[in-house]
């Protein structure tokens, strides 16, 4: 038997969240092979072959792929799985599209954001928002899982490539159109991936202060924003940046959380991250709970002191 | 057209839950139950499509115990024409949700179903997608917008990194996110007519679907807390802690 990651990409580079899946698929000790989906993407079935301990890669390439609908990629995947005991992803958008219609057409039960893998088919989880971890047992002949990518380390780069393995690809289905994207432009780093994370509130007030105060820290330490789902809700900031249960989930070195009340859905996008650092002016927000540094001060006083004071 | 409306009962999500004393699952006991969030905005978009003409039927459906009718009045009142509760005492499963669902369409016939993302009690994300995969409908998750256009409908989904633009041919299933709308408040007087509405009650061993569960839960525990932290009085001795102590480079 085998394990199979699907890999994620955006047309030019693999993410970094399907290395740490491949660590994560090295608990079973089995061959991995790495599925990457598209079209024309050579480039980047070549960087899954690098990936240290990646047997093969499975490179499915074809126009109606480009996309990586759900319904065409699920397909495929189930198309082989019964080759494999675990189908393993990074949890992420991407992801939770794809893979439960992929468990379906096999007839076997997901598990998703796994936090821990304790054997061959048990794994912890969390439910109710984090406020829970549960531990799970599936009996089912092929698992299907996503990982908490942030508990697992990136697996390095080999000098060794793995075989490239041209697959077949199911034809299309012509039920799904893809119509447009938009991707949010920005000069800084990705959020799921950043060292330093900088999250605003709603006590931030509008959309321009949000960015006339967060902006110039996030530049003089290099990092991301993020922001609650209250903020987003409010129109201060884009839905993709929303950090929480129903958004991403960070686990950065260090994460400052400004005019942030602490929510249990907030706290459980961020609360694996190494450093937190916290400025309310509510000395009783909940935030501060989770902050191992927390700063009692108006944020339209704070920030900018902090900013003047980084170098 | 015709909406079918997935809505599951679920701990209110204001409520943290606890754990029982052995560990065996979460202690929901006289705790206060309501629909889960996102399969209300699920029925206030059927609702509005309604509203607009563009549907004729909104048909909501839940899975589990008579408690169920709750949630079911619940979408009565905010205006769905007809419930149906598929009765079990099982816990039910997201594959066997979908498999149940799957028999509810086939009888239903709706050009489009619509559910809530995720529930907020067991945050797995899956009901929408497996319930596609098994009536082989194409799928739109994590929807922000929707419009019908003709035979197709046009979603806008929340992706990592900004949304993406889809057109699906109908029938089709459409998962809803927290900003498709904002659900309109339940009115007391039609919660009262709600009550005197009948809700359709199916067995749900007469749909024949293998609703066996696949997984099994060994236990439920805390989640590891983070260690206490201190305040501190001032920016200056914030970044001398995060300097000194943790080692950042500021």
């Amino acid at each position: 038997m085998k394990t199979l990651i699907l890999a994620e990409h955006n047309g030019t580079e693999i993410n970094q969240s399907t290395y740490q899946a491949v660590t994560a698929a090295q608990f079973w000790n089995l061959p991995i092979e790495v599925l990457v989906a598209g079209s024309n993407v050579n480039a980047i079935a070549q960087q899954a072959a690098s990936i240290a301990g990646v047997s093969r890669v499975i490179h499915a390439d074809a126009e109606h792929l480009s996309h990586q609908l759900a319904e065409d990629t699920a397909k495929l995947i189930a198309a082989a799985g019964q080759e494999y005991k675990v189908i393993v992803a990074a949890h992420s958008s991407f992801s939770r599209n794809i893979l439960p219609r992929a468990a379906a057409l096999l007839d076997v039960a997901m598990v998703s954001d796994v936090l821990e893998i304790k054997a061959d088919n048990t794994y912890v989880r969390s439910i109710y928002a984090g406020n829970v971890y549960t531990e799970i047992q599936s009996t089912d002949a092929v698992q299907v899982l996503t990982i908490h990518s942030s508990n697992y380390p990136a697996a390095a780069q080999s000098e060794h490539k793995a075989e490239i393995y041209l697959a077949g690809v199911p034809s299309p289905q012509h039920k799904t159109r893809w119509v447009s994207e938009t991707r949010s432009q920005s000069d800084r780093p990705a959020l799921g991936s950043a060292r330093v994370v900088i999250s605003g509130g709603r006590s931030l007030g509008s959309a321009e202060s949000f960015e006339q105060v967060l902006s110039p820290l996030a530049a003089k330490l290099g990092a991301a924003l993020g922001a609650t789902r209250a903020a987003v809700d409010a129109g201060f900031a884009p839905n993709d940046i929303q950090v929480g249960q129903t958004g991403v989930v960070v686990a950065p070195e260090l994460y400052i959380a400004i005019g942030v009340s602490g929510a249990v859905q907030h706290t459980y996008g961020m609360r694996d991250s190494k450093i937190v650092v916290a400025i309310n002016q509510d000395p009783d927000a909940p935030i501060f709970q989770v902050a191992d540094y927390g700063l009692v001060a108006d944020l339209f006083e704070a920030v900018p002191a902090l900013t003047a004071a980084v170098q | 057209m015709k909406i079918l409306v997935a809505v599951k009962r679920v701990v209110d999500y204001n409520i943290k839950v606890r754990i029982k004393p052995d560990g065996s699952d979460v202690d929901i006991d006289g705790v206060k139950m309501s629909v889960n969030p996102f399969d209300e905005n699920a029925i206030e978009e059927a609702l509005r499509l309604k509203e607009k003409g563009m549907a004729t039927e909104v048909v909501a459906v839940s899975f589990g115990t008579a408690a169920n009718q709750d949630v079911l009045r619940h979408a009565l009142a905010m205006g769905a024409d007809r419930a149906i509760l598929v009765d079990s005492d099982a816990a039910l499963q997201p594959l066997a949700v979908a498999k149940l669902l799957k028999s509810i369409v086939s009888r239903e016939q709706p050009d489009i179903v619509l559910l809530g993302k995720q529930a907020i009690d067991d945050d797995a994300g899956q009901t929408g997608q497996m319930l596609a995969a098994l009536l082989d409908y194409p799928q739109a998750t994590f929807a922000s917008a929707l419009t019908v256009n003709g035979n197709e409908i046009v979603v806008t989904r929340e992706v990592d990194g900004g949304t993406e633009t889809l057109a699906l041919n109908l029938p089709a299933v459409v998962t809803a996110d927290l900003r498709l709308n904002e659900p309109r408040f339940v009115k007391l007087p039609n919660l009262m007519l709600a009550r005197k509405k009948t809700i359709e009650t199916i067995n749900s061993t007469a749909l024949g679907a293998d609703t066996a569960p696949r997984i099994k839960q060994i236990k439920v525990t805390e989640p590891p807390a983070r260690k206490a932290g201190i305040k501190v009085g001032s920016v200056t001795e914030l970044l001398d802690r995060l300097r000194t102590h943790e080692g950042i480079q500021l």
